[in-house]
């Protein structure tokens, strides 16, 4: 595949890998941090290239609604918004989780909680890997740390909601949204034809032929006694995720006493602090999670056998760090340090929680 | 049964369109959703475009709408149908993309998405069944009950002080340069019926001209909430609900006939 | 002379609600003193005077009658 590089915004990364990934559909809704993907897409005019639309609609409600249309047509479809954003999304999320809908939905994570600040936060953890709307549900959720991954996992992205036939959420932050970086960017994926989609999505409600039965997208299952087997049908799907698409990176673990546990802008973070502690003599690992669900059960309880203690860095008042402790038992000291409220930590920050929290105790 | 000997091919003049199920439909005995339904079918059917028809059901009665239309359907969020319809109808323009919505889920929950569906002229076909009442629910009051009207929730009748005034959503979208076709009409006589049907034929038309919003508006009865017989429901609803929700054309290719 | 219309109600799916009965202007319908399954009292003709106008199938809301006239 050819390689073009550039130098883009985190959010404009997110609307070029949509132009370049097939998508056919994008509705949206302004919202500070993460505007720039609906002006980018609306400049850069898709339609005209590839026939993909884009629809600012009248609230968020409405935007995740047109991608629970879109995508139960069968359609390559996603928005994007920022925090309060996504809480008005939640009631569309849960049925798109209900009705095994493909799609798309990056949140460009603000300060909260309300309608909070403008400035980065981690702190719609729980919101995105908890469900965040009524039901038993997952979102698949994906972290990326860096503009390169903002547009790589709109690809990924498209992989996993089809495969599974589960939204799938971009869970990033303002700064990852507002920096520029470069990136590679490769072909043009076409959009399906609808003999594509019909092949990829044949579940879809396209449009009914003669030689069939007419579809239905729903997430209604009055039966009790069915809604329950539905409901074992998604946990199934989803104990599949966590068998086979969790996706971490792991940092000099091998022999670290210490290890952080980060994703997206924090992790960036706890890598400057691992290099920091590097030369104050400590050996720390980084546990980079690129999923957040399915979440990296297994290898946090191997380290958790292997060290000295973790500290979850993240811009929250403490929500990752829960799922740490759950997955490593107790088995080793876990901490938590990070800043919130739209403050980002400083990696001497880090490195000194290490110490306080863990090392010195 | 009487004249058993003409019961033939050759003399058939009216039988249930295959654009319908056979499923039993779930509504309550007279009630005009099931009709309507049926009109919509004959339209579906008459036109030959079943395979582009896409049905967005809503919340409330006609909840279970996708069970009788032999279209590709999909259920909507409660009042979020037109949002839905917007997205399908842009994806494939040829299609013929339709919402089905009561009054609560299209003028009190969906309001926002009505309107701007509406206003952005969205190609897409919105029948609107009116009876003034939540059936689906328990006959609590709707945004389109009428003044003393007695509900689960208005047990002593809708007052202005409490409630505020009925919604006449429909001449409010009429206002909108987005809709083309607004209409408002009922299905409680066999005269009433092809009226409907022929205004729900100018609306899938309209569409396949791609000219913008139709909206047909279907006052219609609701007997158990009413808490009267079918017949009797029907004749209720000529004597209040037209007073306030007069039946005709609002606005025909784009230009207001009514005030 | 023998009216040049009928109807067939298919009275397992009918629900009694009486609106055909309303509707034809021959007044054939009846509700029938039997039930069906459902236990509604099914519509049913109870006169040979039926044009075969198929007022009574249009404002079925279940779409059980099906008309038939000599043309």
């Amino acid at each position: 595949m050819a390689k073009e590089l550039k130098l883009m915004k985190g959010n404009e990364a997110i609307a070029e890998a949509a132009i370049r990934s097939g998508c056919d559909g994008y509705f949206g809704y302004p919202i500070t941090p993460q505007s720039e993907v609906m002006e980018y897409l609306m400049a850069e005019k898709p339609w005209e290239k590839t026939g993909m639309v884009v629809l600012q609609a009248e609230s968020e409600t409405s935007s995740i609604n047109m991608v629970y249309g879109g995508a139960g047509v069968g359609k390559k479809v996603m928005t994007s918004s920022s925090s309060p954003g996504i809480s008005l999304m939640q009631e569309g999320l849960t049925y798109l989780a209900g009705a095994e809908l493909p799609a798309i939905v990056v949140n460009v994570v603000r300060g909260g909680p309300g309608l909070g600040t403008i400035q980065p936060s981690q702190a719609d953890y729980f919101q995105a890997t908890k469900g965040g709307g009524h039901g038993d549900y997952q979102l698949f959720v994906l972290a990326p740390a860096t503009v390169q991954e903002m547009y790589d996992f709109v690809f990924l992205g498209w992989e996993i909601a089809f495969k599974y036939r589960n939204p799938v959420m971009i869970l990033s932050d303002g700064a990852i949204g507002q920096v520029m970086e470069k990136l590679y960017v490769g072909d043009y994926v076409p959009r399906w034809t609808d003999e594509e989609l019909k092949k990829n999505a044949p579940w879809a409600s396209f449009g009914k032929p003669a030689n069939r039965e007419h579809h239905i997208i729903t997430s209604l299952e009055l039966d009790s006694a069915k809604q329950e087997q539905h409901n074992h049908k998604l946990q199934a799907k989803y104990r599949e995720m966590e068998e086979k698409e969790v996706r971490f990176e792991a940092i000099n673990c091998d022999d670290a006493d210490y290890i952080f546990v980060a994703y997206g802008s924090s992790a960036r973070i706890a890598e400057k602090a691992m290099q920091l502690g590097k030369e104050k003599g400590y050996k720390i690992g980084i546990l980079r999670l690129i999923t957040l669900f399915p979440f990296p059960k297994k290898k946090i309880a191997e380290l958790s056998t292997k060290v000295k203690g973790m500290l979850a860095v993240e811009m929250s008042a403490g929500q990752m760090v829960e799922d740490v402790r759950l997955a490593a038992q107790f088995r080793c000291p876990i901490e938590h340090f990070g800043r919130y409220g739209g403050i980002i930590h400083t990696p001497q920050e880090v490195l000194e929680a290490l110490e306080e929290k863990i090392i010195k105790r | 049964m009487f004249n058993q000997d003409i019961v033939k091919p050759e003399n058939l003049v009216y039988k249930k369109t295959d654009v319908l199920t056979n499923n039993v439909m779930h509504y309550c005995p007279g009630c005009g959703h099931g009709t309507t339904h049926r009109i919509i079918a004959e339209v579906i059917e008459e036109m030959g475009i079943q395979d582009k028809a896409i049905c967005v059901a809503p919340v409330g009665c006609s909840v279970l709408a996708y069970n009788y239309f032999s279209v590709d359907s999909l259920g909507a969020a409660h009042g979020r149908a037109p949002a839905l319809a917007t997205a399908i109808q842009r994806l494939n323009p040829d299609h013929h993309t339709f919402t089905y919505q009561g009054d609560g889920d299209l003028a009190a929950i969906g309001t926002a998405e009505t309107i701007h569906a509406c206003n952005r002229g969205e190609n897409i076909v919105i029948i609107f069944i009116n009876n003034g009442i939540y059936g689906m629910t328990g006959g609590q009051m709707a945004p389109t009950t009428l003044i003393g009207m007695q509900t689960a929730t208005s047990p002593y009748g809708r007052t202005v002080e409490l409630n505020g005034y009925p919604l006449q959503i429909t001449e409010l979208l009429s206002q909108l340069p987005g809709t083309y076709f607004v209409t408002r009409q009922s299905v409680h006589t066999a005269a009433a019926v092809r009226k409907t049907k022929k205004a729900i034929r100018q609306a899938f038309e309209n569409q396949k001209g791609k000219k913008g919003t139709s909206f047909v508006e279907v006052v219609s009865n609701c007997n158990s909430g009413w808490k009267m017989t079918a017949p009797k429901a029907n004749e209720w609803m000529v004597e209040n609900m037209f007073a306030k929700y007069p039946i005709g054309d609002i606005k025909v290719d784009g230009e207001l006939v009514q005030k | 002379m023998a009216a040049k219309g009928t109807v067939v109600i298919d009275k397992e799916r009918c629900k009694g609600c009486g609106v055909c009965i309303v509707a034809c202007p021959k007044s054939v319908l009846a509700l029938a003193k039997n039930v069906n399954g459902k236990g509604y009292n099914y519509s049913e003709a109870v006169v040979d005077e039926c044009i075969g106008c198929a007022s009574c199938a249009m404002v079925c809301p279940d779409g059980v009658i099906t008309v038939y006239k000599v043309k």
